[in-house]
């Protein structure tokens, strides 16, 4: 199995501080990628992989700062290959998305990416063809700053997180189709109505009548999904090591096709210094939901006499993954029993809360008097009106009726947690923001489904329909807002820009190249449009995406302004 | 437009207020993306700023955003100017193609063999389907008989199934009954969705090649008692329109068939039930079934197996 993992991913290893080229870091001016296909095995499961070099997770590509790479990939698959380097500012024509930004890299064809690495931090990458991302196709890249690293630590571990399914995921994408709680084996039963174990049956019956199902909380799960830190499952026990009284830096990034992450080390809090790359005002916290595509830096100041499990847990609480931070190899920490399946709410579905009966955490007790407004409510599950912007059809089941900022919320799963959770209003950037300007105008983008059919959309219209790009001028400063129509977060990311979340006072506000929309909610950033060309825009759930929940952005000189 | 007749000398008149802004919207617009190489036409032309002029002066207001318009969709391809035009174009259609879903199922709903009083016997009912989200062509057959003799009833039927709604299809074709004799070519109209509660229902108008019309109402529930073992009650029921002597159906109810299947759902794809099945023909053609010495109704233990591949 070691030989299947880079030196940096494999268990006990010293860390990428002290790791260098030759064990599966890549450095230099000068790069080789060779996409192939291996075989792959964890748990129990096992089949074909998508792998570069031959390894899963993908080499680590580190980097510094002010330096301009070349990266020359080999596609030696039979189907069409792409590297998308996810959260690099690069020009467009090497962003590597087939379709929108180059061709793609044919079989046997070697494409060469160059680009001038702008800014410093904690990236990944990955293929952006045929769902190939779902079979293994990413690795991480840091980016070194080009002085000295005000995040520096003694110890710093890369940690990998992502979900590995041995049926292929066009195949999971079919049988979603046919069946859209295929792999949901959470879902509401007679027993626990019986057991008194999750909704009531008043609750059940309101729910049913809307045709919603509050246990639909994830799409692929652990019932085919096995969870890895670094490629490794829980019985393999990735362990990173660490000597006493070091400060470890952990980067985390999570390169899951379809699984948001809660992230936690218990015993040990962690301290957020960077989100998506970019330096946050140092918050300490003590779990964090790590959506897809997302990447934190965390630092950790381990104790000298324990072992630290490193937990993270599917969202729907359908599996987790256990690694390790401990002073040496066979040291195991224990697992902690999986938490129970979260219920989605009311806010969940677009209700607005004020007047209602609202319990701790968002959880609604239908059984009260809000039932009487819950029927009221229930007729208006797809009113056009409030969203005239979208295309009504069968793709779209809901329209939330009333969308409250969820940015300040925690995380769906998360909202009764005992500890301290990280939501986004606790990120504030450590930099200024570059560009103070207000936005001149605001973009509504609607996240439309019908999860019942299994059909993913963007104001209702899938990307297999063709729709027209959203246009943006070079360098204007626009609101871009999110609205989730369905009961599901979507982690939305834009190629080739950061953004800045609408939360908290201007001007230290978090820059983020993905956010993660929770359920029913909105959730808005400020973007100034600089990197000229086609960029990708997409939920980053990768069969939300390939269903249609994505958007070709244009950045074009203002050709108006250029006659006037 | 009002809008910009109104915002234009605000414009004029601001320009000069904003231009430290501009110079630095275009530094910046430099620095994250460094398109060294890249030929893009209009180099020199500074980034959109105007827009966004009107707004910074009071503080106030300065995060919420203008009502200015949004840009004209272009219609270029800036990758076209690195690689070759074709070449993007056939990659942008192979996006869209590989993006648009389009597949083959097959559903059995249940295979399954009838233990009752009498000589034991058989029933079945699937479909198989090719399409995308909206429009499908489905295949579907459902039948009955009892072993050692001629099926009692076999129907193939071939439609089109269009989604209508979040939650209903149409379904539009024909229903050919190979069982029982004479054979039957049905002209088939129908509405299959989900409603309220989560049931499954169907409802079909039939028309025959002889001009008798016939009507047909499903409906069933999948009832998890855990998350293996699914109890799934299903009714049925047949309407003639008018009476039919030559396949012995009277006018008015023809037959009623309920059923209740026990299933462990641990593998979706090949779960293995077993159920009550009970069947009873109505009105006229309960009388004609009398006359002919035929069973009018009938109860059978059922062990199967439903499969979805």
């Amino acid at each position: 199995m070691a030989g299947l993992f880079p030196a940096w991913a494999r268990s006990g290893t010293a860390g990428i501080v002290h790791a260098n080229a030759g064990s599966g870091v890549l450095s230099g001016d000068t790069i080789a990628l060779q996409i192939g296909q291996s075989h792959f095995a964890t748990g129990g499961r096992s089949g074909h992989a998508v792998t570069v070099n031959g390894t899963l997770p993908a080499p680590l590509l580190r980097l510094r700062e002010g330096q301009t790479v070349r990266i020359a990939v080999t596609n030696t698959l039979r189907e069409q290959s792409s590297i998308h380097w996810h959260g690099l500012l690069v020009p467009f024509q090497m962003d590597g998305v087939p379709g929108v930004s180059f061709p793609g890299i044919d079989p046997g064809e070697t494409f060469t990416y160059e680009f001038p690495l702008t800014h410093s931090g904690t990236f990944w990458y990955h293929s952006h063809s045929g769902m190939q991302e779902a079979e293994g196709l990413f690795g991480p890249i840091v980016i070194d700053p080009a002085g000295p690293d005000p995040l520096a630590c003694e110890r710093e571990h890369v940690l990998v997180l992502s979900d590995w399914s041995p049926i292929h995921p066009h195949e999971q994408m079919r049988r979603l189709k046919m069946m859209s709680g295929y792999f949901n084996r959470q879902k509401q039963d007679l027993t626990g109505l019986i057991t008194g174990k999750d909704q009531s049956l008043a609750d059940r019956l309101a729910w049913g009548q809307m045709r919603m199902d509050p246990a639909d909380i994830s799409d692929v799960t652990g019932s085919t999904y096995s969870f890895l830190v670094n490629g490794h499952g829980t019985a393999e026990n990735w362990t990173g090591l660490f000597a006493p009284g070091e400060r470890v830096r952990l980067r985390v990034i999570n390169a899951s096709s379809m699984t948001n992450f809660n992230f936690r080390i218990p015993g040990l809090p962690l301290t957020v210094v960077a989100a998506d790359g970019n330096p946050v005002q140092p918050v300490e916290t003590d779990e964090v939901q790590i959506a897809i595509a997302e990447t934190y830096d965390f630092i950790v100041e381990p104790d000298a006499e324990q072992s630290y499990a490193v937990i993270a847990e599917a969202l729907d609480r359908s599996g987790q993954v256990r690694a390790t931070l401990a002073q040496s190899m066979g040291l195991a920490a224990p697992v902690p029993p999986i938490r129970g399946r979260p219920l989605l709410t009311m806010r969940d579905m677009g209700m607005d809360m004020s007047g209602m009966d609202m319990g701790d955490g968002g959880e609604i007790d239908l059984s009260k008097p809000a039932n009487d407004s819950m029927s009221g409510h229930s007729m208006k599950m797809r009113d056009a009106s409030v969203a005239p912007s979208v295309k009504m059809g069968p793709g779209v089941a809901t329209l939330s009726p009333m969308p409250v900022d969820r940015l300040a919320d925690r995380p769906t799963g998360l909202e009764d947690a005992e500890h301290r959770v990280l939501t986004y209003a606790d990120l504030r950037s450590r930099d200024p923001n570059p560009d103070p300007r207000a936005p001149t105008r605001e973009v509504e983008v609607h996240l439309t489904a019908n999860m019942e059919r299994y059909m993913w959309s963007m104001d209702g219209t899938a990307m297999s329909e063709n729709p027209a790009p959203i246009p943006f001028r070079l360098g204007e400063r626009v609101r871009v807002t999110l609205i989730n129509d369905t009961m599901m977060p979507h982690p939305i990311h834009l190629h080739g820009h950061f953004f800045e979340l609408v939360q908290g006072e201007p001007g230290h506000r978090a820059r983020k190249h993905t956010v993660n929309v929770l359920p029913g909610g909105k959730a808005a950033f400020d973007l100034t449009a600089d990197g000229e060309g086609d960029w990708a825009f997409h939920c980053h759930m990768l069969l939300h995406m390939h269903a249609g929940m994505m958007r070709v952005v244009t950045v074009r000189r203002d050709v108006e302004e250029g006659q006037g | 437009m009002a809008l910009r007749s109104v915002s234009l000398p605000l414009i004029h008149g601001l320009l000069l207020a904003a231009a430290p802004i501009s110079a630095w919207a275009q530094d910046h617009s430099g620095m994250d993306h460094d398109m060294s190489g890249m030929d893009l036409s209009g180099q020199g032309a500074p980034p959109a700023m105007d827009h966004s002029a009107h707004v910074m002066p009071d503080a106030a207001v300065a995060d919420q955003p203008g009502d200015a318009t949004a840009p004209p969709v272009p219609v270029d391809h800036p990758a076209d100017r690195f690689f070759a035009p074709d070449r993007m174009a056939a990659s942008r259609s192979a996006m869209i193609g590989e993006m648009t879903f389009s597949t083959f199922a097959l559903q059995v709903d249940r295979l399954e063999y009838r233990s009752t009083k009498g000589k034991d016997g058989f029933g079945w009912e699937g479909q198989a389907w090719y399409g995308g989200d909206i429009d499908r062509v489905v295949l579907a057959s459902e039948g009955e008989g009892t072993l050692g003799e001629r099926a009692e009833r076999i129907e193939l039927a071939a439609y089109w199934r269009h989604a209508l709604d979040p939650w209903f299809n149409l379904q539009l074709g024909v229903r050919h009954d190979f069982r029982p004799d004479p054979q039957r070519t049905y002209a088939l109209v129908g509405i299959e969705g989900l409603a309220p509660y989560w049931f499954d229902v169907t409802g079909q108008i039939l028309v025959s090649e002889k001009g008798d019309v016939h009507a047909r109402g499903k409906a069933g529930y999948q009832q998890r008692i855990t998350q293996s073992l699914v109890v799934e009650p299903e009714a049925e029921v047949d309407f003639a329109f008018q009476g039919v002597s030559a396949l012995n159906v009277g006018s008015g109810f023809e037959r009623l068939e309920l059923g209740a299947r026990l299933r462990y759902d641990r593998n979706r794809s090949f779960a293995p039930y077993v159920g009550a099945h009970w069947e009873r023909k109505l009105a006229g053609t309960a009388r004609l079934a009398r006359v002919s010495g035929d069973d009018v109704s009938g109860i059978s233990a059922v062990f199967g197996v439903r499969a979805m591949f």
